[in-house]
Order: structure tokens, then C-alpha cells, then sequence
């Protein structure tokens, strides 16, 4: 009797404790997770042994590559303000609806006069290599100036702190390029940067 | 594959051990659940955040008259150009008269950071009886052609030889003809 018994004891295995651990994962990596935003414009950024963090608010991030120049801000409340006045600024009409759609939008590299085209697109269109030329920042029509200078006043009003820049370039970008965002800050007194960078050892 | 355990359907028939046969779910299709979506968010998330460096440049003040007190003796500037294909060239003192170099040479430890930990040992025992002054001071200049991981690179043997002062200046022509003598800036 108890020979067969024994036999029969089942092949299985109690997947209870496997199942608890794999949901405690599961529901760390949910709870941790910020996902990864898709960039429409991607970048190697070259690393670097200085471990600072960024800041995470009151932050614009000015992203180099190509020669093509993006730019980034956070906090919806922070974008909207921009918005507002960049359309003050070029008299361009932005109904309530499109602010709203831009104010989800992470980061962007077009002229001002593209904008409301930009902002009917999807989020995946947007994304698409090559759709985005770049906001332009030479001296004929520069820009990126007045977004900088329109987030740095909706920082000041909205959260009353200075704004923090960082720049992202790509690490193939030629000097010049750099040089010119970086001179585009400086002649508005922005002189405290914080370079993206990766993170490496000093054995290099 | 799940199986559950409904009571006993069988009856009279039924055994007694069909009945204690198992009180468990089958819990497999549920753990490949799990695993596949710990996998998905494994993927999908960046837990790092970046990594950022900080630079303060000079204030670039045009209108201001700024009064000259720099005094910055010679001897404690190291001067970086930084050329293209991934080489500077370093000179110690004036560019019209360097005390050392100007000298080709790569980034990294092999490169660069010998020449700037000796420096730093130079102007410190020179300077022994001045403590104010035991600092080295680095002028980073780029050419046209370098890049910007060049740039950051530069930044960083700063960060690793603990320099205090450094700047990062406009190239003048005379370095660029220094630079074009070595042959790591083409035109």
C-alpha cells in the first residue's frame, strides 16, 4: 500500500513561493519604472567619471546632434507658460486644445511657424527620424534664445527658481556647434551648465 | 492545465484518495505570466538616471570694464589645445615662449593626465613657500575640429587630477598654427 502511494506522489512542484517571489518583482519594477521616452532626436552622450546627478525639475534640456539643436522642458505647467509666450512673442494664434497637446510633449526641434503641425501629429509621427529639423539658433532667427528665455521667466513666475540648462550633445559633434549654444546662454548671464553625460571609470 | 479541484464529481464511485488528490491551483501559466511581464519592464525602464557634469563658465560681461588684476605667472598655466583625431597638444608657459612643449600626445591615462599629475607636483613644490599660489592653472582651448566627447573628456582628466582652476578660452591663430604643425588640425 504504501509503495504505490509513494510512486504515485505527484511530479510537481509547488510553484506557490516561485509565484510570490515573481509578483514581488513584478510589482517592484512596476512601482520603480519611468518609461523610456522615445527622443526624436537620439544622441551618444560621451561619459565621464563625475557622478552628479541631474536635477529633475526646473530643468531644460538642450539636446546637440547634427548640427540640429532640440529643446526639452519639464513640468507641464512650465511648458504651457513657454507656449504662451513664444505665441506673444511671434503673434502666432495656439488654441487651448493645441497648448494642452503640448504640453505633453517632452521634447521638440522645429521652427516656431511648425509648431501647430507639429502638435496635430501623433506622438509616434513626431518621434520619426528626420521629420524634426531643429529649432534654429543663428543670428539671423535665433530662437532657441527666446525659448530659453521664455522658460527661464515661466520658471521664475510659475515656481520662483532659477533654471537649471543642461546640455546634451552627442559626443561626434564637431566643437563649434557646441560652442554656439553655449554663447547663445552666456550672452543671457546663463553660465552654470550641467553636461549629460555617461558614467565610466577613470581607467580609460 | 489548471486544475481544480471541484468537489467530488464521481460520487459514490469515486475513491476516497480522488478526493484528497490536490487542494492547489496549477500556478505555471501564472508564474510564465509574471515572468514575461517582469521581462517587459525589466526592458522597458530606465533605472538610471543620467549622469551630468557641471561647468561654469566666466561671465562673458562686454559692457563692464573689468579691472586687470589677474596675475597669473607663467609658470603655473598648462595650455591644452585640443586638435582633431582625438590628439591635443599641450604646452607649459607662454605660447610664444613655452617653458615645456608644445608636445602631441592622446587623451586618457597614458595621455594627457601623466602630463597634468606632473604639473601640478612642478608648481607645487615651485611654489612651496607660497601657499596661495600652489595651484596649477589649465587653459582649455579647442579648435574647430575637436569634438565635444574630446571636450568632456578634457573636463573630466580635470575632475580626476583635481584641478581646481581651469578655464575654457577662445583658440588664438598662433595655437592653431601649433596645432596644424602637428598635423591634427586640417583646414
Amino acid at each position: 500500500m504504501a509503495k504505490v502511494k509513494m510512486s504515485k506522489k505527484s511530479t510537481k512542484i509547488d510553484m506557490t513561493a516561485m509565484c510570490d517571489v515573481a509578483f514581488l518583482l513584478l510589482s517592484f519594477f512596476v512601482m520603480t519604472s519611468t518609461a523610456k521616452v522615445p527622443e526624436p532626436l537620439p544622441v551618444d552622450t560621451p561619459a565621464s567619471t563625475v557622478q552628479t546627478k541631474l536635477p529633475d525639475a526646473d530643468l531644460v534640456t538642450i539636446t546637440v546632434g547634427k548640427e540640429k539643436v532640440f529643446f526639452g522642458m519639464i513640468g507641464q505647467d512650465i511648458r504651457r507658460d513657454a507656449l504662451g509666450k513664444i505665441a506673444e512673442k511671434y503673434k502666432i494664434q495656439f488654441t487651448e486644445e493645441e497648448t494642452k497637446r503640448f504640453s505633453l510633449i517632452d521634447g521638440f526641434g522645429v521652427p516656431v511657424g511648425n509648431l501647430n503641425k507639429l502638435i496635430s501629429l501623433t506622438g509616434e509621427e513626431r518621434n520619426k527620424e528626420g521629420l524634426q529639423p531643429g529649432i534654429p539658433y543663428d543670428s539671423v532667427d535665433n530662437q532657441l534664445r527666446e525659448w530659453v528665455l521664455a522658460a527661464r521667466y515661466a520658471t521664475k513666475e510659475l515656481h520662483n527658481t532659477e533654471l537649471k540648462v543642461a546640455i546634451k550633445a552627442d559626443g561626434k559633434e564637431e566643437y563649434p556647434t557646441v560652442k554656439k549654444v553655449i554663447d547663445i546662454l552666456q550672452k543671457q548671464k546663463v553660465n552654470k551648465f550641467f553636461l549629460v553625460t555617461g558614467l565610466r571609470t577613470d581607467d580609460f | 492545465m489548471a486544475e481544480l479541484n471541484t468537489g467530488d464529481g464521481g460520487g459514490k464511485k469515486g475513491h476516497i484518495r480522488s478526493k484528497k488528490q490536490n487542494a492547489g491551483v496549477d500556478l505555471t501559466a501564472m508564474v510564465d505570466l509574471a515572468f514575461l511581464l517582469i521581462t517587459f519592464f525589466m526592458l522597458t525602464t530606465s533605472l538610471s538616471k543620467p549622469q551630468s557634469m557641471n561647468l561654469a563658465m566666466p561671465d562673458k560681461d562686454e559692457t563692464q570694464e573689468k579691472p586687470q588684476t589677474l596675475d597669473v605667472s607663467e609658470d603655473r598655466t598648462l595650455t591644452l589645445l585640443l586638435g582633431e583625431k582625438n590628439q591635443l597638444v599641450w604646452y607649459y608657459g607662454l605660447p610664444t615662449a613655452p617653458i615645456e612643449g608644445p608636445e602631441k600626445t592622446g587623451y586618457g591615462k597614458n595621455g594627457i593626465r601623466k602630463e597634468i599629475l606632473e604639473k601640478k607636483q612642478t608648481v607645487k613644490s615651485k611654489y612651496a613657500a607660497e601657499p596661495k599660489k600652489q595651484d596649477l592653472i589649465v587653459l582649455i582651448k579647442a579648435s574647430k575640429k575637436s569634438t565635444y566627447r574630446n571636450l568632456v573628456d578634457v573636463l573630466d582628466e580635470m575632475a580626476i587630477a583635481d584641478v581646481k582652476i581651469y578655464a575654457i578660452v577662445d583658440i588664438t591663430p598662433e595655437e592653431n598654427a601649433m596645432l596644424k604643425k602637428e598635423e591634427i588640425l586640417s583646414e
